[in-house]
């Protein structure tokens, strides 16, 4: 059976996409499943950075697209975990390197070698956006508790529902529970509540996830980060795993003990 | 009056109005019409009920409602009957 095929998107640039493919892709592994990532940030390559990888890169997508080399040799096993492979996106090229239907067939024959098919988006709604989401099983749209990068994330969502894809989830990376307690920032339930979509998980704000991607050992690997820990939840649910989400369970436990808040916005 | 303080300072939080915030451009986004053009509209939907209906123009609201994604647009425009402008005397 092919594997399921993941696109992490955006609309805003700089919210977490890279970081997410890559601690989901590595947090699925660990987990023991055979995992593809794609970096389809073509021009600016950054996923191989953030695995640790880049030094193992010999060829890339655009190459096997363009005959240069099999499929195969564009996928960088990762050492520490050989169920992980990385296709990575060319540097010297521009997206219209890649056709929708290139990406289509490079991560449908992925998938016949994977249980899972992550693609890294490049930010924006246009050429990338349409390659890297035709393929997709599953959107995942990654934003930040703010009123800019979640008005982008809802035009993401809206594109993909006019195209009639159902399955859209949101991931909301960098939330600040201390800020949120002191109303200083959205609550998450205030965000799935605008938005109208499910939320995959929340993902907290991590001084860690600087180091790990510095150091290319992405937090999935370190106990001690909070943001680990949320990754390596999130891809459980991804598995199929039943696994509530710890803030809005939180809110609906101290709710049903003071009885039902007031609606927050009217 | 402590208390007072103290709601209004929790509905003035950075949260509420982020949250007011994004809940007006979404509405606008998904609608695909500005907040000018909103008024333009609201403006030619008074001439129209105004060729009539003797409506009360200052307190006429046009704007959208928002739930599970579907938009609706809402008019609120009071008229004057009768027996409002005779209440309105009085007063
Ligand atoms: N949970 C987090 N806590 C703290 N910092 C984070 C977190 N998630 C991401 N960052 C930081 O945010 C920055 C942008 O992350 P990343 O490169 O993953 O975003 P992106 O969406 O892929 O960006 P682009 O649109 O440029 O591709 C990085 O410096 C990263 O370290
Ligand atoms: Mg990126």
């Amino acid at each position: 059976m092919a594997g399921k095929i993941i696109t992490v998107s955006s609309g805003k640039g700089g919210v977490g996409k890279t970081t997410t493919t890559a601690n989901l892709s590595l947090a699925l592994a660990m987990l023991g499943y055979r995992v593809t990532c794609i970096d389809a940030d073509i021009g600016l390559r950054n996923l191989d950075v953030m695995l640790g990888l880049e030094s193992h890169v010999y060829y890339d997508i655009v190459n096997y697209i363009e005959g240069h080399c099999r499929l195969r040799q564009a996928m960088v096993r990762d050492p520490r975990y050989p169920d992980l492979c990385l296709i990575p996106a060319a540097q010297t090229r521009g997206k219209d390197a890649l056709r929708v239907e290139d990406m289509d067939r490079v991560a449908h024959e992925a998938a016949e070698m994977a249980q899972f098919v992550l693609i890294d988006s490049p930010a924006g709604i246009e050429h990338g956006f349409r390659y890297d989401t035709t393929p997709a099983d599953l959107v995942l749209v990654v934003t930040n508790p703010e009123v800019t990068a979640l008005r982008d994330a809802d035009r993401v969502i809206g594109l993909l529902e006019a195209e009639g894809r159902a399955d859209t989830q949101l991931i909301l990376n960098r939330y600040n529970h201390e800020l949120v307690r002191k109303n200083g920032m959205m609550s998450a339930e205030t965000v799935i509540d605008l938005l109208s979509v499910d939320l995959l998980g929340i993902v907290p704000e991590d001084t860690r996830v600087l180091g790990a991607s510095n150091q290319g050992q992405p937090v999935v690997l370190d106990d001690r980060s909070a943001a680990g820990r949320a990754f390596r939840d999130i891809a459980r649910r991804l598995s199929g795993e039943e696994l509530p989400v710890k803030a809005l369970e939180q809110r609906r436990f101290l709710g049903k003990l003071f009885g039902p808040r007031r609606k927050e916005l009217a | 009056m402590r208390l007072l303080d103290l709601f209004r300072r929790r509905s003035q939080s950075t949260q509420n109005i982020a949250a007011e915030r994004l809940r007006l451009v979404l509405t606008h986004d998904r609608a695909n019409i500005s907040p000018g053009m909103l008024e333009v509209l609201k403006d030619e939907i008074i001439a129209v009920i105004s060729k009539h209906l003797d409506i009360d123009i200052d307190k006429v609201v046009v704007n959208f409602t928002e739930d599970n994604r579907e938009t609706r647009l809402m008019a609120d425009i009071p008229v004057h009957t009768a027996r409002s402008r005779r209440i309105n005397d009085r007063a």
